[in-house]
């Protein structure tokens, strides 16, 4: 080894500033670089957990009762009226202005949402006929059959997250998945896909739907099956492309010269590199998959009659068109979820484009 | 002449605040050919591009005096010569007067450089009908002239041809035509032969030259290869991080280098490693050759333009039947230039295409079985030429190096496949000591030459007895190139490798190789050793290339 250094010393690179952060991470970092993102992601975050915990703000049964000595959580159990001395034994009405006085006499006490209504809640003692504008009782007012609109909107809004992220995953997943083959065995593997994704994609997915809420009973499960089997391939053809590009670099050749199994070599190798489109969509097919769910309601295709949702409100707001303050409440939650998305979307883009240094 | 035609007086250039130019002072006389040469990343296309203040987003400051007249432009009207301008204080819209005109341009990228979507005739034209006015039937009659006179063959039938359609060689002569349109009075010219094969770059510098005494212009040329500096300018100036370190006639720098980087790069030819020689000095037929090929053909299906095309395709052969053999411990150069078919023989030495004819790795055939090459897939490993592509840039070193273990010994302990993947880098030279948590850190954070060491580790951890490196070098800076070079040699001596050595560099094949075997257009011209290859060489191919190195 006595010639060892000839091959040259070298200076240890300098400015050992940014060691070991991984291209995700630096990507990261940009995005946090980007205010309206970052706090788009944020608030946006905020309002998912808000309506996760729905049943906690927004509820037509008390959390806690404190009744003659002894702890009710009809949040979680049902109790009936006898409970608290009513006179039936069906489940307590805690809006009846009867027991709500029997549980917060005397010593009992009870806690109650901060919006006292459920999504399903009608309430029968309500002061004025529904669609009852916005009150001290109501802060956004009724809807056409009394339901509050507030809690509507809290838990419709959570259904259109849910169903979008769920939405956003299943085609993503099948997109990459299909994306991935076709651009990895390219050739006529990718032919052949391609032909079958263009028969696909001629379907009228529209008229599809329609048909099908015919036939079967309308659920979530349904409508997310349905959508996710027509939106997944926009994104395969990113992924594609990708694929086909990456699949012809060296680091590719490298690892198909030691041995390594395509299987491998597609998730350890390419997939990691191809994930730039795949990110940067994800916003954008989130905010298109809620938007996609919102239109199915409101053309009444969508999820079934009670199920709190955006598009059933905008179709109320559309049939009562003087009880202004249903359109304009969901207008204002849909225009703001979009925009939230559609900044993050922006932010993740910039942050994703390699063009741009940290 | 007393004024010099171009005189920049402490040119400055800084990205978003971070200085590349520091700086520089040089002047261009008029009819002189100055040479601006340094490594990739030392400021000086930024210098050039920043003259005609093209250099998008960078702030420069300083002084570059212009005194230049359009020669043309003085015999037209007889207008005493145009008093100096201040280049980097012009308004954009006098600016563009002196662009094209008083100082032309030419790239390294002929193919960017052209927009593909007119003829090279209507893109020259269009040049001579901008800037001199003349009429369109005038001025396509000027582009033939001027294409006709950078020696390009046919060139009314050219000045029709779309620059996909020409060749590289072509490509760079309409560029120079294009350049030379208004007859400047400098010309900068932009690494114009980088691109362009070995063969081809004396041609082009030559046609330079000879352009460049016809019409009297100046000439700056940026370059990182000492030999264009050598036979082309008149004077150099050396460039390192954005500062001259060292500027002069050509004879006196290279007679007598003061600064030592000059030094450096003059003395970055790829040499020899001394004791390499001695310890293969086994014949080589008294033993089983590592790799054995006999009449190797590689052919690529082509579509058929037409309707024939949608039944059956034609095909392109890379490699017409090559036939070699490399004993342990040796290394054959394969040298040819782009389209030779040299980089398809690598891929098919690896077992990556489908070919005909023999071929045996480590006494083992390539199957077309995945599971049964694995013993080959050891013994056979690649150094790819483009260290940015060559490393996925999601991946940690540790898992970079690691891979090949993980493939061929899947038993390892997550420890000793550690221990084995410090051990390859530091046969490489890349150490923790020297990289502090150098396993956990990503490809972006070394420079082309470590990114390179990296790759070679990533073969070496799996033992091979064969390295295919394919143009292991051209992607580095010579004197990185000579480092590396020096490391391969140091590898072949201590571990016996032998090396499939894919390379368009007559002096990286001296360096390395001991056998040579020449490619044109995929066929095997010549092969035989080093010496009789290179020395008395009987292709007059191998001829050309031999002289134009």
């Amino acid at each position: 080894m006595s010639n060892s250094t000839s091959d040259g010393a070298f200076v240890p690179a300098a400015g050992a500033v940014a060691l070991h952060i991984s291209p995700a991470r630096r990507g990261w970092r940009r995005f946090r670089r980007n205010p309206l993102g970052f706090w788009s992601l944020v608030l946006f975050c905020a309002m998912v957990v808000v309506s996760l915990s729905a049943e906690v703000v927004s509820n037509d049964r008390p959390l806690v009762v404190r009744y003659e000595g002894t702890f009710y959580f009809p949040i979680v159990k049902d109790y009936s009226e006898q409970t608290f001395g009513g006179d039936f034994p069906t489940p307590a009405d805690y809006l009846d202005p009867f027991i709500r006085g029997r549980i917060t006499a005397g010593g009992n006490w009870a806690i109650y949402a901060l919006n006292p209504y459920g999504p399903k809640t009608l309430n029968y003692f309500a002061k004025s006929p529904s669609p009852a504008a916005p009150t001290r009782d109501n802060w956004f007012g009724t809807d056409d059959r009394g339901r509050d609109l507030l809690a509507q909107l809290i838990y419709g809004f959570r259904v259109s997250v849910l169903f979008g992220l769920a939405l956003t995953v299943i085609g993503t997943a099948l997109g990459i998945l299909a994306g991935a083959v076709q651009g990895y065995f390219a050739g006529k593997t990718d032919l052949v896909m391609q032909r079958l994704i263009e028969v696909w994609s001629a379907m009228p997915a529209l008229y599809l739907l329609i048909i099908f809420s015919a036939i079967f009973a309308p659920s979530i499960a349904l409508l997310l099956i349905l959508l996710s089997v027509f939106g997944w391939m926009d994104l395969a053809d990113y992924v594609r492309a990708e694929f086909l590009r990456n699949r012809q670099m060296d680091y590719v050749r490298a690892a198909r010269a030691l041995g390594v199994s395509n299987l491998q070599i597609m998730w350890r190798h390419i997939l990691p590199n191809s994930m730039t489109p795949v990110v940067t969509f994800l916003p954008f097919r989130m905010s298109g998959s809620i938007l996609a769910l919102t239109s199915l309601d409101f053309l009444g295709l969508g999820v079934p009659p009670g199920t709190p949702s955006l598009g059933e409100l905008l179709s109320q707001g559309k049939n009562n068109i003087d009880a202004w303050w249903i359109s304009l409440a969901t207008f204002l939650v849909l225009v703001m979820t979009l925009l939230l998305l559609t900044f993050m979307g922006d932010a993740l883009r910039d942050a994703m484009d390699p063009r741009k240094a940290d | 002449m007393a004024t010099p035609l171009l005189d920049v007086q402490n040119l400055r250039i800084s990205f978003a605040g971070k200085p590349v130019v520091h700086g520089i002072d040089f002047s261009i006389a008029p009819g002189e050919k100055l040479s601006l040469v340094g490594e990739s990343g030392s400021g000086k296309t930024v210098t050039a591009l920043s003259l005609l203040r093209l250099a998008q987003n960078a702030t420069v400051s300083g002084k570059a005096v212009f005194t230049g007249v359009n020669a043309a432009e003085r015999t037209a009207s007889g207008s005493p010569p145009r008093a100096p301008v201040e280049l980097l204080s012009l308004p954009e819209q006098s600016l563009r007067g002196i662009r094209g005109r008083d100082i032309a341009m030419i790239f390294q990228e002929p193919m960017t450089a052209l927009n593909p979507l007119f003829s090279v005739g209507n893109q020259i034209a269009e040049v001579v009908q901008l800037k001199q006015g003349l009429a369109q039937a005038e001025s396509w009659q000027a582009a033939i002239k001027l294409l006709a006179d950078t020696g390009i063959t046919e060139p009314e039938r050219r000045a029709n041809s779309f620059p996909h359609q020409l060749s590289g060689g072509q490509r760079q002569r309409a560029m120079i035509a294009m350049a030379l349109a208004c007859q400047p009075r400098l010309l900068l010219a932009d690494e114009p032969t980088t691109a362009l094969d070995v063969t081809l770059r004396g041609q082009i510098l030559d046609l330079l030259g000879e352009l460049q005494q016809r019409n009297g212009m100046a000439v700056l040329l940026i370059t990182h290869d000492l030999n264009l500096v050598r036979k082309f300018a008149d004077r150099v100036a050396v460039m390192e991080n954005g500062h001259i370190v060292e500027q002069g006639a050509v004879a006196e720098i290279f007679g007598r280098p003061q600064h030592p980087y000059t030094r450096k790069l003059i003395d970055s030819k790829p040499q020899r490693d001394g004791l390499a020689g001695a310890q293969a000095s086994a014949g080589p037929e008294d033993v089983a050759p590592m790799m054995r090929a006999e009449r190797l053909r590689v052919a690529y299906p082509v579509s058929i333009p037409g309707i024939r095309g949608w039944f059956k395709k034609a095909e392109f052969v890379a490699v017409k039947g090559a036939s070699f053999h490399i004993p342990p411990g040796r290394t054959l150069g394969v040298i040819g230039e782009s389209g030779s078919g040299k980089s398809t023989l690598a891929l098919a030495s690896l077992g990556l295409l489908p070919f005909s004819g023999q071929l045996q790795a480590a006494g083992q055939a390539w199957s077309r079985e995945a599971a049964r090459n694995k013993a080959i897939r050891r013994a056979v490993q690649v150094v790819f030429q483009d260290p940015f592509s060559s490393l996925s840039p999601r991946m940690t070193v540790e898992a970079i190096v690691e891979e090949g273990l993980t493939v061929h010994e899947p038993k390892l302990a997550p420890a000793e496949r550690r221990e084995r993947a410090l051990q390859a880098l530091a046969d490489v030279g890349m150490t923790d000591a020297q990289f502090p948590g150098l396993l956990q850190r990503y490809p972006h954070e070394f420079s082309g030459g470590q990114r390179q060491r990296l790759a070679i580790a990533r073969a070496l951890i799996v033992n091979p007895s064969l390295l295919v490196l394919d143009e292991p070098t051209s992607a580095l800076d010579v004197t990185i190139q000579k480092q590396v070079l020096a490391l391969l040699q140091r590898l072949q001596r201590e571990r016996g490798l032998s090396y499939l050595l894919i390379t368009h560099d007559v002096d990286v094949i001296r360096a390395m190789a001991h056998e040579v075997m020449v490619m044109k257009d995929g066929d095997v011209l010549e092969s035989g050793s080093l010496s009789d290859v290179l020395d008395t060489p009987q292709h007059p191919y191998t001829r050309v290339l031999v002289t134009a190195a």
